[in-house]
């Protein structure tokens, strides 16, 4: 009888079961939407900030860099006016510690030591400048008239008159990022966000070695092939491997070992970052705090830290998904659901006397409730259908479109975190660039089955508060009131 | 067998209050036919619900078969009324989106009897009130007559002590009024059960062996010998 009565009842107020249904539909759309897109922001982000620094970095250990000083200065390169009078060419490499100050390289077991680090490593930023080219001298042309019947004052000899034509510089600026990398802990560091597509990585033994991994597209552009090689500072390196990175650009253009990295910079046992893995990821901002506690004159940046530097069209999109996104979807579903609160009350209203003749032939007030609870239930998950169904459309529509949201890291400065080649990077020494890097990241919304569960469960919570409005009245109709109310 | 002593039913409307039963004292034999009568807002139809158990009265004691139920919790009350009693409305008061059969089956639901037992003794009930054709019509397809012989069916499928009809033939014209009656005096005589029927109709009160007259909450009896 439950059933047969609970579905006659919803056939007969199908329009009111209706205007029910899509509301709780659209408000449990919009919440699938929101976070799956939520999700999909997150996982954006999650893609920049792994292309950063790496996978499995929970946080990155650096010197805040100290601000510029007036006597501080640009690389500096000298080259020969070559008297003699040759045009051979000439070329320079200043290599620079990029970004930050640096940190000794003891620093890494003492992060390493703390409690909560499960893993600790260090690597060495540099910027590479590299000048290349040749002088060429000019070509002196004497005057004609110039030497005869002129004289200088005082009856000094008169020198010759006359232009110098052609001669001057042409010089090829190459600047790129090198990253020294410590070859012993292959697990942690930027070289992880990125496949070795060709050759090998750096074996464990290759502490000091004279080897090199490059960024595929760098070397595309430098015409640099596996197993040949690259001259940094005058110091050949052989390419044993191209690596391409897994999301956006590469965190350096060349990969060396540390040591490698420590002596063409004149930085021995000093690196620019320490990148961290903590053992429980629940627990980073408290490693945080112990490291910052512990090891003076560091900055620590966790992921969550860096993520607040993400600016661009995806942090616009994030925080729409997460400020206006979220309140319109609780907006919507309080409303749905004192809609269907009001709409089940107006109805009992309207079955008084059914309700009170019920009553009358014995019912007992919980019988009537339920019923009128069951009634709300059914429209609750008929809406939670309809929501799942448009919800999972709209997040496969925002899947389908892809739009593409650009990423602006870093643009709060230099002296945040820190990997190498883009965030926070950048020149050191006088007139510091902070430069930014700005990435394309593909937004895609990815329905999780939590999310559904929860629009299960709005569904019937939706249900349940609007049976609880008419329930409530159903259960305190008094049946002579009942029946007395409609003669 | 009801006995009512001293009952009185007083309701606040603003600062007036009105005393739509005061102190009625009735005695109703099992197996009796009464007929109450009197004017529109004279206490009838507060009277038949202090019967039915579908109000307490303020004073007084309402007792059938020695159980005062002004006394009963609502969930005693609610299984006397669903065992003992059974009701017809002025107005039928069917369920409109259950069928004839289903709406007999409601007055089965709280007496946990089975599915098919239910349908069964429904469509019984149904089948005595004439009614065998229209099991599977909804109240919509049937007209005054036929529903409220589907109210009657429903009233009496439980098998009741009493049956309380709340001017049953009101919203009907005369033909289905004499036709309606003829099927509650039938299943009177049949059932063997305490009647007591609220009318404005004087040709039925004057069939009735009793007829109880109320007037401004005070109730007067009086012995039918011609019925």
């Amino acid at each position: 009888m439950f059933f047969t009565y609970l579905r006659r009842e919803l056939r007969r107020r199908r329009k009111a079961a209706l205007v029910v249904a899509s509301g709780l539909a659209l408000g449990i759309a919009l919440v699938i939407v929101v976070s799956s897109v939520s999700s999909g922001m997150e996982k954006a982000q999650g893609k920049v900030l792994q292309s950063l620094y790496g996978l499995g970095t929970d946080m990155t250990v650096t010197k805040a860099a100290a601000p510029a000083t007036s006597t501080s200065q640009g690389p500096r390169f000298n080259f020969d006016a070559n008297d003699s009078g040759s045009d051979k060419e000439q070329s320079s490499d200043r290599v620079m510690v990029q970004g930050f100050q640096t940190l000794a390289s003891s620093t890494v077991a003492k992060v390493d030591s703390q409690k909560g680090v499960a893993d600790a490593v260090g690597g060495l930023s540099l910027r590479v400048v590299r000048i290349n080219g040749q002088f060429t001298r000019g070509q002196f042309q004497q005057n004609p008239n110039s030497g005869s019947g002129q004289r200088g004052r005082g009856g000094a000899q008169p020198s010759p008159q006359g232009t110098v034509k052609g001669g001057g510089a042409d010089f090829d600026v190459n600047n790129y990022s090198v990253f020294g990398t410590d070859v012993t802990k292959p697990a942690l560091g930027p070289l992880t966000s990125s496949k070795i597509t060709s050759g090998r990585t750096f074996k464990t033994s290759e502490t000091n070695a004279k080897v090199v991994v490059a960024d595929t597209s760098y070397a595309k552009e430098k015409k640099l092939k596996l197993g040949g090689t690259v001259t940094i500072k005058s110091v050949k390196y052989k390419i044993v491997g191209l690596a391409t990175p897994d999301s956006g650009d590469a965190a350096a253009n060349l990969y060396i070992p540390l040591q490698q990295a420590q002596t063409l910079s004149g930085s021995k046992n000093k690196v620019t970052t320490i990148y961290v893995k903590a053992s429980d990821s629940q627990q980073i901002s408290g490693v945080k705090s112990t490291i910052q506690k512990n090891i003076s004159g560091t900055t620590v940046t966790t992921s969550a830290d860096l993520a607040k530097t993400v600016s661009g069209s995806l942090s616009t999109a994030s925080n729409l998904a997460s400020n206006v996104g979220k309140w319109l979807s609780i907006a919507v579903l309080v409303a749905a659901f004192l809609v269907a609160g009001l709409l089940t009350s107006s109805a009992v209203s309207r079955r008084v006397r059914e309700f009170g003749t019920l009553k009358a032939l014995g019912w007992k007030s919980s019988r009537v409730t339920r019923q009128v609870v069951g009634e709300a239930i059914v429209n609750g998950l008929v809406g939670g259908a309809l929501g799942i169904a448009l919800g999972l459309a709209g997040a496969y529509v925002v899947t389908e479109i892809s739009p593409n949201l650009q990423a602006q890291l870093g643009s709060t400065g230099g002296g945040q975190g820190g990997g190498p080649g883009g965030f926070g990077g950048g020149f050191g020494g006088p007139g510091r660039q902070t430069a930014s890097k700005a990435l394309d990241v593909v937004l895609t919304a990815p329905v999780s089955v939590d999310t559904i569960a929860v629009a299960v469960a709005l569904a019937v919570a939706g249900g349940l508060i609007a049976g609880a409005f008419g329930g409530w009245r159903a259960s305190r109709l008094r049946p002579a009131d009942a029946l007395r109310r409609v003669e | 067998m009801y006995e009512l002593r001293g009952v009185t039913k007083r309701y606040k409307r603003g600062k007036e209050t009105i005393d739509a039963l005061a102190g009625v004292d009735l005695t109703i034999g099992d197996g009796d036919r009464l007929v109450i009568q009197g004017p529109t807002g004279g206490g009838k139809s507060t009277l038949l619900q202090m019967l039915g158990g579908l109000d307490r009265p303020t004073e007084g004691s309402v007792e059938l078969d020695g159980t005062d139920m002004a006394k009963l919790s609502e969930a005693k009350l609610t299984k006397v009324r669903s065992e003992n009693i059974g009701f017809v409305f002025q107005s039928f008061n069917l369920i409109p989106t259950l069928t004839a059969q289903e709406n007999v089956e409601t007055a089965l639901v709280p007496l946990r009897v089975k599915a098919k037992e239910r349908r069964e003794r429904a469509a019984a009930a149904l089948e005595s009130v004439g009614l065998a054709e229209r099991l599977g019509h909804l109240p919509a397809e049937l007209s005054g007559g036929q529903q409220q012989r589907v109210a009657i069916a429903r009233a009496l499928v439980k098998q009741p002590k009493v049956l309380l009809a709340d001017e049953p033939t009101g919203n009907l014209d005369e033909s289905m009024r004499d036709e309606i009656m003829d099927v509650l005096e039938a299943m009177w005589k049949e059932h063997g059960l305490t009647f007591i029927m609220v009318t404005h109709d004087s040709s039925i009160a004057k069939k009735a062996p009793r007829v109880a007259t109320i007037r401004k909450g005070k109730i007067t009896v009086k012995e039918n010998a011609g019925a």
